[in-house]
Parts: structure tokens; C-alpha cells; sequence
């Protein structure tokens, strides 16, 4: 652990770098799926505050991306705010969204918690289609007005808009990774081994994933509302099971319960889906198998499964075994079945 | 009045319909702990593959017994070959599940385009019947009467016999149960198949008025959780109960605020979730 830590600053510092020229040197293509990267990987990275770190298995993620969309979209519209104000409405609005599924959710425990966040997602998709006086129903609502900073030039340029959107992100991973490291972060994952105990040395276990539960919406519909500024255009598509199922495979591939790895699992599946275009009828088929073909042999993520196979080689000899490793907390297998074992080990 | 009637009457055989989804979910749900996100393209595979049959043969029947049957082989497949090896690893199975879900989703958009298509209602049924003030399609009135008849066998066959017995033993503790010497595995793989082959069945009864297209998983999905999280996971009265709820609300709610259809719904369900988290019969 505390070498891992004494490493990280050179790999955010190269890893940032690399974020700031590539653009300079890379087709304007690929500034546009770096920038969906980077968007869909705030919005994996607030989902693993809940699924890696407190060990709450959300489903309905996408809940809060679109609805902070859709919210800056109306806003900036209908009220003719300027884009600023309406992206705060955005997150405001996915903020009290959580706050609202989040006092339904955390009353149910594990799988249920589960089907209740899936089923709330739902019923948001729904609100979305069927609402088309607000929403504009199957149309999506377009003409989303692009950034405007308040220096008269709307950030319509994707490298302008790029620097922005990694600007907001960066700010937003720090803040995330500080938390992470907070003692209120290192409550969320003593709750994440065993709420029990951590209700028995007297922490308000409750409030604590309450409050998770809401900042993960809120950074979920601060991506939400970069992807409207990007796009220009939501639909319900966004708010789709398919949408959270595929925040849930960013987390997943990347490595849930790293707060880095969501972001490697975005861009994977934005190039991935990229990739694919040319077959877009059978991206779902894809996507399926993907999903399939990792719970059966990448449980612990893709980076999960690199820092396995690189711990293996690098100390043959340590207590890396393959059971143990799979047992990491945060691994998706792992989390949930291995409880007893870990209570007896 | 032939309104609310009618409407009424709508809304029950809507239940019906997805009561022979819930009832599958919420039994899988009681003895595997497996949140089956495919369950919605059981639905729909069993939709497609009753249009298919009626095509070839012209036989309803024919179609029926079709679907169950390939369901039932899709969903014993699933259960034995990568569901099994995942026991109480619910997050893994959901996974699973899902990944399954995209991927039948996608094949029956290449295997059956995606142009939404109906299968003609039988042609006995094609009627109206009266029904005090209001006139009633009739076969909607057989798919509400299949519907209790199946709720009834089920509640039968759980209550009643042996092969109830045992099933209701594995779900209470399915440790003790093997303990007791029950070969558990076919159980499971059998109750998973038969609640696959339940939505594969409604799939084909419901195609005459909800027809088959890309995107009915996902919309009867949704409704089929709100049963089950209404009446309680697990429970067969939950599924009931919560199954005609949910149809008559979601049938209100469309035909009085179209719009705002999904709160008339969700609010419901959020008001007794607060109240009763497990649902109205789940034990928690």
C-alpha cells in the first residue's frame, strides 16, 4: 500500500501529460472519443464510490447522468441561463435525485438495494420517454447551447471543449481521490468489509452511505452535464438500463474499488463501441458477450487482472496465490461471496 | 362507468400477463437469490418465437408449447452452465444476466428484424364479449383466465405435493435441504428452466395485443420488478397480488395521464417501499 501511494504521483503525472498533448498530436477523432473517455469515466468513477468503495451494488447509475443532462438542457433553454448556471442546476437536480432513491434504496440491503436502485433507474428511463412535453419523449431534447465561460466564445472547438471537460475532470477525480483517502472515505470501505463492525465502533454506518449515495449522483450528473455540453443533445437513451449497465462494465473492466481504473473501463468501452461502429447493429451483441467473457475470467478487472499477473511475476514466492488475489476487496466476485470466508480467515 | 369497468378489466388481464413473468422472477429470486436481468428476453424470445410458429403452422397451441419449450432449454442451459458456478455471488449473476439480456436482445434484431409485429388473436377469441356496460375483447378475458389457472396449478403443485414440498424446503434453507439428503442442483436448474418457460409463455399470450419488438424486454422488465418489489421477492401471493396492482395502475396511468404514466407507478411502489421495504409480503 505505501509504496503504491509513493508511486502514484509519477503515474498521474505522466498519465496527465499524456491527457494534455494528445490532443495536440492525435486526429480530431480521437479528441472526440477522449473526451466521451473522459466524461463516461467521471461518471464510472462516482459509480465505484458506491460499488468498489462502500460496497453498495447500484444499478440505476445512469438515473443521475441523465437527469442532470436533461435538467442543463431544459434550463439552458427554457430559462435561458447562462451554461453555467444551468450545468449547477444539473448536478443540483441529480443531487436531489439521489437524495430521494437514496432514502428508498438504503432501506433494503444488498440484492435488494440492488433491484430497488435498478427498478428507480427505470422508472427515470420511463419518466424520460414518456414525459414529452419536457423531455421530448423518443426525439431526445437537441440543441443543448455548447459551454459558454461568460469571454463571449462558446467552447465549440473540440480541443477547447476537451481542455474544459478535462479541466472539470481532473478537479473532480482529486477531489474524489482525496475523499477516497479521508477518514470519511476509509469509513465507506471499513463498511464496504463489515458494516457490522464498523456500527459496532460507532459510526453512523446509515448516514455515511447516505451521503455517499448523494455525492456519487451528484459527481454521476456532473458528467452528465458535460456529456449535454458536449453533445448538445440527450435522449433517453442516456438513462437506459443499457446506460448504467455499461457505467457498471466501465467499473468492472477498469477494476471496481480503484478509483483510477473506472476511466481505463470507459475508454475501453468507448473504443471498443467506436471499434464496432461498422457492425453498430451488433454492438449490443458485443457488449453481451464482453460482460459474459469478464465475469467468467476477469472478475477483478482488467487493471485488477494486469496487477495480478504483474505481482505473480514480479514475487513469485509471496502469498500472491491466484485464491488470494481474487479475494481482493473490490473485486466484483469476490465482494459479496467471500464474506464468511473473510470473517473466519 | 363502462370506462372504469373497461379499463379495470384491462389493468387485470395487463396483470395476467405479467404475473406469468413475475411469478417466474420471484421464484427464481426465492431459491437462487438471482436477480435474472434476461428475464425480460425470455418474454421476448418466447413473443418471437410464437409469431414464428403461427407463420409456419397457423396453430396457437402449437406456438405455446413451442415457446415453453425452447425457454425452458435457454433457461436450463443458462442456469447449469454459467449461473451454477456462481452460487450467492449475486453481483456476478446479475452481471451474467445482463450480459445475457444485450445478447438475446441483439440476435432477435438480427433473426427477426426490426420492424414491431403482432400475432393475430386466435381466431375463436376474436371477439367482443358484453360485459354488463361495457363490451370486452375476449381474448383478453382468456388471457386473464389462464392467468389465475396458472396461479392456481402453481399454488397447487407448491402446496400440495412432494415435489412442493421439497421446493419449498430448498427455498427456505437450501443447506438444510441438502442436508436432508435433497438432491438440490436438479431442483434449481428445473425451477429456473420452468420460470424462463413461464415468461417464454406469456411472451406468446401477450404478442395478440403487446405484439413483439426490439425494446419489449426492456419495457415489460421494469414492470415485472415493480411486482416484485410490490409484493415481495419470493413470495408467489407477492406476485400476485403485486401483478394485478401493477397492471391496473400502469393501465389507470396511461389511459388518465399518459404522460406522467411511470409516476402513477413508481410512486405507488416508492410509498410502499418506504412503508415496507421487503414488499408487501416479502419476508425479507
Amino acid at each position: 500500500m505505501r509504496h503504491r501511494r509513493r508511486r502514484a504521483p509519477w503515474f498521474l503525472i505522466g498519465g496527465g501529460l499524456a491527457l494534455l498533448l494528445i490532443p495536440q498530436l492525435v486526429p480530431v477523432y480521437f479528441t472526440h472519443l477522449l473526451i466521451l473517455t473522459l466524461v463516461y469515466g467521471l461518471a464510472a468513477m462516482s459509480l465505484d464510490l458506491l460499488l468498489g468503495y462502500t460496497g453498495l451494488v447500484s444499478f440505476g447509475h445512469a438515473a443521475y447522468f441523465g437527469t442532470a443532462a436533461y435538467t442543463m438542457g431544459v434550463v439552458a433553454q427554457r430559462l435561458q441561463t447562462g451554461s453555467l448556471t444551468a450545468m449547477g442546476a444539473g448536478v443540483l437536480a441529480a443531487a436531489v435525485l439521489a437524495a430521494l432513491f437514496g432514502l428508498l434504496a438504503m432501506r433494503a440491503t444488498a440484492v435488494y438495494f440492488l433491484i430497488i436502485t435498478l427498478a428507480l433507474g427505470m422508472g427515470t428511463w420511463g419518466l424520460a420517454y414518456r414525459w414529452v412535453s419536457m423531455t421530448g419523449g423518443d426525439n431526445g431534447l437537441p440543441g443543448i447551447p455548447a459551454v459558454d465561460l461568460g469571454f463571449g466564445w462558446p467552447l465549440r472547438d473540440p480541443v477547447a471543449l476537451y481542455y474544459f471537460i478535462l479541466l472539470v475532470c481532473a478537479a473532480a477525480a482529486f477531489l474524489l481521490y482525496r475523499l477516497t483517502l479521508s477518514p470519511f472515505g476509509l469509513a465507506l470501505q471499513g463498511i464496504r468489509e463489515s458494516e457490522g463492525r464498523m456500527r459496532m465502533l460507532g459510526y453512523n454506518t446509515w448516514l455515511h452511505k447516505y451521503l455517499a449515495f448523494i455525492l456519487a449522483g451528484a459527481t454521476g450528473g456532473l458528467a452528465g452535464t458535460l456529456y449535454a455540453a458536449y453533445n448538445g443533445f440527450v435522449s433517453p437513451t442516456d438513462l437506459h438500463i443499457t446506460a448504467s449497465a455499461e457505467q457498471v462494465l466501465m467499473v468492472i473492466l477498469g477494476g471496481s474499488g480503484t478509483l483510477f481504473g473506472p476511466v481505463l473501463g470507459a475508454g475501453v468501452v468507448v473504443f471498443l463501441r467506436n471499434l464496432v461502429s461498422a457492425y453498430a447493429q451488433r454492438w449490443l451483441l458485443i457488449l453481451g458477450i464482453v460482460f459474459i467473457v469478464t465475469v467468467l475470467h476477469a472478475p477483478e478487472g482488467l487493471l485488477g487482472k494486469a496487477l495480478t499477473l504483474a505481482g505473480r511475476r514480479a514475487r513469485p514466492a509471496a502469498s500472491g496465490t491466484p485464491e488470494a488475489a481474487g479475494a481482493r476487496p473490490g473485486g466484483v466476485v469476490a465482494e459479496q461471496a467471500t464474506e464468511p470466508e473473510q470473517e473466519g480467515a | 362507468m363502462a370506462f372504469w369497468l373497461g379499463q379495470t378489466l384491462n389493468g387485470l388481464s395487463f396483470g395476467a400477463l405479467l404475473f406469468l413473468m413475475a411469478s417466474g422472477l420471484s421464484l427464481i429470486f426465492g431459491l437462487m437469490r438471482i436477480v435474472n436481468i434476461a428475464h425480460g428476453s425470455y418474454y421476448l424470445l418466447g413473443a418471437y418465437i410464437g409469431l414464428t410458429v403461427v407463420r409456419r403452422t397457423g396453430h396457437f397451441g402449437l406456438a405455446l408449447l413451442a415457446a415453453i419449450v425452447a425457454l425452458a432449454l435457454i433457461g436450463a442451459v443458462m442456469q447449469r452452465l454459467f449461473l451454477a458456478r456462481f452460487y450467492r455471488q449475486e453481483q456476478a449473476q446479475v452481471l451474467l444476466t445482463m450480459g445475457f439480456s444485450f445478447a438475446f436482445a441483439d440476435l432477435a434484431l438480427w433473426l427477426w428484424g426490426g420492424d414491431p409485429q403482432r400475432l393475430a388473436t386466435p381466431a375463436p377469441l376474436a371477439r367482443a364479449v358484453t360485459l354488463g356496460p361495457a363490451f370486452f375483447p375476449a381474448y383478453r378475458l382468456a388471457v386473464l383466465l389462464v392467468g389465475a389457472a396458472v396461479a392456481v396449478v402453481i399454488w397447487l403443485v407448491l402446496e400440495r405435493t412432494r415435489l412442493g414440498a421439497v421446493v419449498r424446503a430448498a427455498v427456505d434453507d437450501q443447506e438444510m435441504a441438502r442436508g436432508l439428503g435433497i438432491n438440490v442442483a436438479p431442483i434449481l436448474t428445473g425451477m429456473f428452466a420452468f420460470g424462463a418457460a413461464l415468461a417464454g409463455f406469456g411472451g406468446v399470450m401477450g404478442a395478440p395485443f403487446l405484439g413483439a419488438y426490439p425494446g419489449l424486454d426492456s419495457d415489460v422488465l421494469p414492470l415485472a420488478f415493480a411486482v416484485v418489489i410490490i409484493g415481495g421477492l419470493g413470495s408467489l401471493k407477492g406476485a400476485l397480488v403485486g401483478s394485478m396492482l401493477v397492471g391496473v395502475l400502469d393501465n389507470f396511468g396511461k389511459a388518465l395521464f399518459p404522460e406522467l404514466s411511470y409516476f402513477t407507478l413508481f410512486v405507488p411502489m416508492a410509498v410502499i417501499l418506504a412503508l415496507r421495504p421487503t414488499g408487501l409480503f416479502g419476508r425479507g
